[in-house]
């Protein structure tokens, strides 16, 4: 996620923090930086999330409109994931179009949100093949200090959640119209992934930029409250045993409850 | 006209002619940035990230006798209903420009040559006036990040709306209204630096918004002061009677 | 008086400080007869001279400091360095090792991408590129501890009057500390603990440099250090 330079020396006092168990910032190897959100907080979006995760912020924006349903599922409502890294976020990131990590992030966060039928995409239907919600997640980054992806799909449940989109009804011969009102969505679920760090044969949860700079990959996990798993992603290029993957996914599921807490605001 | 002055002109918030939208300005806001600064000008709300002076990629771009500012204003897609796409529009790309002409009187560029100070501008939410929100952030990041400066530079728009002349435009005065007139002014050198007008007014009336802006700007003026000075204002519990003279270790 | 401040008041980018005759000293400009500041600082009104100690400044290189930095490139006899400044900073073969260089020399194995190293700016060149030698006590490749930054302004204050400060950190926490000018730190102790509180004292100075007391708070802040632990 950086420039791709990574400093030996940083990585050196990483590893030999690690094996002392603990981090730069005294943290256990599995253990949270304080994350707060608040939800609802801007005017022009029907939902919103600011989300803290140490130093990371990050603002989650959620537009909804109404435009034309994909040709293959004609009653359903469109939901689209947009991670934006803007430039002042790190040192070494630039303006211009996503970036591979900023597609990787919406991606994951997106599938999250889509694997564990989060919402009633049927519900979100107008007219048949004509006109459908809208519904826009934007993942705005503004400062990056690793972990994006757990800031962002936390971010992204408190914003659907607290969202307030327009209410519409139709006419005989099919004019969608805004009633004035606004409605809730109503979310089936709340995943919400938790990505694990590997650095040498090193474990971490919620990573910070200077780890996830010395990092050999990182693996995400997406758990719904039932227990489920939802979605995977294994990143970096590096191998992770099957031992790994089960003490990820252990790891995952403990977290998930408790970052499900603060994004529902509990 | 005098029909007009006589009946009570309201503005659509309530606000007098020449009252200001509550304003509030925070600096370092982005711990990575070498200077930041997030802005609420009314329903304006705009965040600073500074960064520089540094060396300038691509190579090419950069000038052989001095540095060079790099001002990207952009929206975010959530900032304005309905949303709008997150690739840079053309308004962007000439705001940008304007604002770098804003700042760049207030540099020393001439003093970096080959590098670049790059001012990136993020519109989270906006409400009318968002370049001159702009401008005036972007002169406390640059403070805040310790780049050399002749001057701050603060910056407001006058305008004019049933017929009155009125001071910093929110959203709809800007749609509704007869005139945006934006102004941008470094208040200890006296020399304003944006300029841009839109509308139709006489030249009397021009000239009266400008002033109007510049009356906009002094206060917007103190406010940045305020807000740069009390992050180094001693805090009481850390005031010491005794003063010793090694403290000076320079 | 031609003072249009108290000595040591705050000011900021753009405040007059002075009429009429006088030096205009660090961090001010002067223009048509008068002397504004151009950073955020305490004026400074000694000597006959008007000048600013700023409270946040981009680092300026100059001649004769010691900075560290990261080796982001590696080209034909030199590598390039960022050291936070506005040029990348270059060190030649020449400058880093005893032996001539010949072009069959592999560059990466005395210093590769990623590297961190402790250097001397020995010049700048016509573009205001800095070059660095690495040829010196306490130079070099920097193999253990961490950097902490601080804003470089600042660093005067962590070193203190004649090395004030920063023996006193070094004496009571045993940690080996490297002072870049260019606001970066390396610290490497001999444990976390004492890695912990130069890195709480260095946040402090940071915080705390333009308050009068200073050496005296730090002193008392480590008393109680050491009191608490017994």
């Amino acid at each position: 996620m950086s420039s791709g330079i990574v400093s030996r020396l940083k990585r050196k006092k990483v590893l030999e923090l690690l094996e002392a168990g603990t981090r730069m910032d005294g943290r256990g190897l599995l253990e949270y930086r304080e994350m707060t959100i608040r939800s609802s907080f801007l005017e022009k979006a029907e939902g919103s999330a600011e989300v803290r995760l140490g130093k990371t912020h990050v603002i989650v924006g959620l537009k909804a409109g109404v435009g034309t349903p994909f040709e293959d599922t004609p009653d359903e409502g469109v939901l689209m994931v947009n991670a934006e890294f803007t430039p002042m976020a790190n040192p070494t990131w630039e303006p211009g179009p996503p970036s591979e990590a900023a597609i990787e992030l919406a991606r994951v966060v997106d599938r999250g949100l889509r694997s564990a039928e989060i919402l009633n995409m049927e519900s979100l239907g107008l007219v048949s093949g004509e006109k459908a919600y809208i519904l826009f997640i934007d993942l705005y980054i503004l400062n990056y200090d690793g972990n994006l992806i757990d800031a962002c799909g936390a971010g992204a449940i408190a914003a659907l959640k607290g969202a307030r989109i327009p209410s519409y009804k139709i006419s005989e011969d099919n004019e969608v119209s805004k009633t004035g009102k606004t409605k809730k969505l109503k979310l089936r679920r709340h995943p919400i992934p938790v990505t694990i760090t590997k650095i040498g044969d090193y474990l971490i949860l919620d990573a910070t930029a200077e780890e996830e700079e010395v990092a050999d990959g990182r693996f995400t996990v997406t758990f719904d409250e039932k227990g489920n798993v939802t979605t995977l992603q294994k990143s970096g290029a590096v191998g992770f045993t099957l031992d790994e993957i089960k003490k990820c996914i252990n790891i995952a599921s403990e977290k998930a409850a408790e970052i499900r807490k603060i994004a529902l605001g509990k | 006209m005098s029909k007009k002055s006589k009946k009570k002109f309201k503005r659509i918030d309530g606000r007098a002619a020449d009252e200001l939208r509550p304003l509030k300005i925070e600096t370092g806001v982005v711990p990575n940035a070498a200077g930041s600064a997030y802005i609420e000008m009314g329903r304006n709300k705009i965040i600073v990230g500074v960064y520089g002076p540094r060396e300038m990629h691509p190579k090419r771009l950069s000038m052989p006798n001095k540095g060079v500012l790099r001002a990207r204003y952009h929206m975010s897609p959530f900032s304005v209903d309905p949303r709008r796409s997150p690739a840079p529009s053309r308004r962007d790309q000439e705001i940008s420009m304007v604002l770098g002409y804003a700042l760049e009187p207030a540099l020393f560029l001439e003093r970096y040559p080959r590098s670049v100070i790059d001012v990136y501008v993020e519109i989270i939410q906006a409400d009318g006036g968002t370049r001159c929100a702009s401008v005036n952030a972007a002169s406390v990041a640059l403070a805040d990040a310790g780049i050399p400066l002749k001057d701050m530079v603060s910056s407001c728009a006058a305008g004019k709306i049933d017929g009155h002349l009125i001071l910093d435009l929110g959203d709809y005065e800007d749609k509704k209204g007869e005139a945006d007139v934006p102004v941008a002014y470094m208040p200890n050198l006296d020399q304003i630096t944006l300029l841009q007008m839109d509308g139709i007014l006489t030249p009397e009336e021009t000239e009266e918004a400008i002033l109007m802006a510049l009356e906009g700007c002094k206060k917007i003026y103190q406010v940045q002061k305020e807000v740069l000075s009390k992050k180094y204002a001693r805090p009481p519990e850390l005031e010491s009677t005794e003063e010793k003279t090694e403290e000076e270790g320079e | 008086m031609s003072a249009k401040f108290e000595s040591r008041d705050i000011v900021l980018p753009g405040d007059l400080l002075y009429e009429g005759r006088a030096r205009a000293g660090d961090n001010t400009y002067r223009r048509e007869g008068k002397i504004y500041a151009t950073r955020i600082g305490l004026v400074d009104y000694t000597g006959g001279r008007v000048s600013v100690i700023a409270l946040r400044s981009s680092y300026t290189p100059i001649v004769g400091d010691v900075v560290i930095g990261t080796v982001v490139d590696v080209e034909l006899g030199q590598w390039k360095v960022d050291i936070g400044a506005e040029k990348e900073a270059i060190l030649t073969v020449n400058e880093a090792i005893d032996r001539p260089f010949r072009t069959n020399m592999n560059l990466v194995r005395i210093l590769d991408v990623g590297d961190t190293i402790a250097a001397k700016i020995v010049d700048l060149d016509k573009r205001r590129t800095p070059i660095l030698s690495i040829r010196g006590r306490d130079l070099g490749k920097l193999e253990n501890g961490f950097i902490v930054t601080m804003t470089p302004s600042k660093i005067p204050r962590l070193i203190g009057k004649k090395g004030s400060m920063i023996n006193m950190i070094l004496k009571e926490t045993g940690c080996h500390i490297i002072i870049g000018q260019n606001g970066r730190i390396l610290v490497n102790g001999p444990n976390r603990e004492m890695e912990d509180l130069v890195t709480t004292i260095i946040e402090k100075i940071e915080a705390e440099a333009h308050i009068p007391g200073l050496t005296n708070r730090i002193q008392a802040f480590l008393k109680s250090y050491k009191e608490k632990k017994e």
